[in-house]
């Protein structure tokens, strides 16, 4: 089963507001191994060419926190989402 | 502003067993929780502990929602295809007074551990993100959460918040988490029907087992994999430490699936249904790693303070057991008026009498040598399936060549003086 169809399993209550941000896009420019696109186990993260900036699908994020943890230049604002909001086990 | 006598910041395993110590000490005790309810924000592996939990709810298996007892536990060590296990098993365990360990499924369990705080006349509070701690002056007289009007006052506050520490740090207790001592671990449900489980693992009805899996199963990076049997599912998940996976590349998830594609696995895992996936950090901090445990009116338990022993893949004791003492501390702190950092200081004395900081002591140095010495994740477990292959293999050497070929394979891979390092090394760490 591709990650995509793991993350259709699990159950969100999805918050309007965004719970994740990226304090400085220009740190991301000059960041070499990208380590926040492929250490999150949901890929919340991942590089957009386009827009030479990292997209944060906050919507599917786990709120397991490695990202925060993993990103070398704790350039990552990885916060709760509000009360009641974000992933909610069905199992545990 | 409304007043308690003890807040819990968290409804895991950690919060509800400090709630629960600190309403039967007669405190007026809240738990406020992020969740929908106590249980659907937590993950873990998935094995709870007998005795821990039976101290916080005595008898609690007559009641809980489990899943199987752990009859059988087996240590697996795998190199690309081939594996060698070791296990062990006592039909016993399975019997009702002489559980050792059962699966369970956190979100229900945690649902029902919560019933029984609640029973103890523990307030729960849920949907409550808290934000931080309220201070007057230096003191901390409760928490301020994410809600209008949200302050709410107490004596102690118990912070149970997990492995994600942002309430430790912010009260200066705890410093901010390093990739090199935090796992992060994906976990897939797959459903099969029991009589499938039961004939896999060898198990009668209502009887359960683990496997924990090194080597290969995480591409020898510092972790491991593990395989939990539950009624008619199967938890199956891996772990590494979070630095080793960013300098490797793995993705959580692709060793997750390279575990299930292993034909030892994959056959134990045939035609299931995939329920979930989950992820989620451990603290692996170890000994060193643990913040400052208490200051005047906190204490500090559970994954927040480090509290696991990964090498025993035992968290979920070390949380309760950790909550309990931390309940008692703060009741009994109340009650003589003295939540100064002195009258909380009660806490780590009886932590480090316990078994907790005792075992956290004694692997302390075990975490650095095993990160300092990648090859014995990497090459020991091929060392191993390849001696036992030469040894069984029946090709007409005589059987005192095959132990000198193995002797010559072992110092081949890790050479002579290589072997007698590790071996002195290792025995130096668990000294």
């Amino acid at each position: 089963m591709k990650l995509d169809d793991k993350l259709y399993l699990v159950r969100f209550n999805t918050d309007k507001l965004n719970h994740i941000k990226i304090k400085n896009g220009d740190v991301c420019l000059k960041c070499q191994d990208k380590v926040c696109t492929f250490i999150c186990p949901a890929h919340v993260y991942d590089w957009d060419e386009e827009e030479n900036r990292i997209s944060v699908g906050y919507v599917g994020c786990l709120e397991c926190g490695t990202c925060r943890v993993a990103c070398p230049h704790g350039n990552i604002q990885w916060e709760y989402p509000r009360g009641g909001f974000g992933v909610s086990w069905k199992n545990g | 502003m409304e007043k308690f006598d003890v807040i819990v910041v968290g409804g895991g395993p950690a919060g509800l067993s400090a709630a629960i110590s600190a309403a039967k000490a007669g405190m007026k005790t809240v738990v406020i929780e992020r969740g929908d309810y106590p249980g659907t924000k937590n993950v873990m592996g998935g094995v709870l502990y007998t005795a821990a939990t039976n101290e916080v709810v005595p008898e609690f298996w007559k009641e809980a929602p489990l899943e199987r007892p752990v009859i059988e536990q087996r240590y697996a060590f795998l190199s690309k295809d081939e594996i060698f296990s070791a296990s062990y098993r006592d039909p016993a365990w399975g019997v009702e007074g002489q559980y050792n360990a059962h699966t369970v499924l956190r979100v229900k369990f945690d649902r029902w551990l919560a019933d029984q705080a609640v029973k103890a006349g523990v307030m729960i509070i849920t949907e409550t993100v808290v934000e931080d701690l309220l201070y007057h002056g230096d003191d901390v007289v409760g928490v301020r959460t994410g809600r209008a009007e949200g302050d709410l006052g107490a004596k102690v506050v118990i912070i149970a918040e997990g492995a994600n520490n942002f309430l430790a740090v912010k009260a200066g207790l705890a410093k901010p988490l390093r990739p090199d001592s935090m796992a992060v671990v994906v976990k897939e449900i797959i459903e099969l029907p029991a009589e499938k489980i039961e004939d896999r693992f060898c198990l009668e009805p209502h009887e359960g087992a683990t496997i924990e899996l090194f080597g290969d199963s995480t591409d020898g990076m510092m972790g491991t994999a593990f395989i939990y049997t539950n009624k008619n599912s199967i938890s199956i998940g891996v772990g590494s430490i979070i630095g080793a996976m960013a300098k490797k590349g793995w993705s959580p998830n692709d060793l997750l699936e390279n575990l299930k594609a292993k034909p030892y696995v994959k056959r134990l895992i045939q035609g299931g249904e995939i329920k979930e996936y989950l992820a989620h950090m451990i603290p692996e901090g170890g000994y060193n790693g643990m913040p400052k445990l208490y200051r005047q009116g906190v204490l500090v338990v559970g994954d927040t303070a480090m509290f696991v022993n990964g090498l025993n893949r035992e968290g979920s004791n070390l949380a309760m057991i950790s909550g309990k003492i931390a309940g008692q501390v703060a009741a009994e702190a109340i009650k003589s008026g003295d939540v100064s950092a002195q009258g909380m200081s009660v806490y780590e004395t009886r932590l480090r009498d316990s078994f907790i900081i005792k075992d956290l002591y004694k692997f302390r140095k075990l975490w650095p040598f095993i990160e300092d010495n990648p090859h014995l994740l990497e090459q020991y477990p091929e060392i191993v399936n390849q001696a036992a292959r030469m040894y069984f293999t029946a090709d007409g050497t005589p059987k005192a060549q095959v132990f000198k070929n193995i002797m010559d394979m072992v110092f081949k891979k890790r050479t002579k003086s290589g072997v007698v390092k590790d071996m002195y090394k290792a025995w130096r760490a668990l000294k």
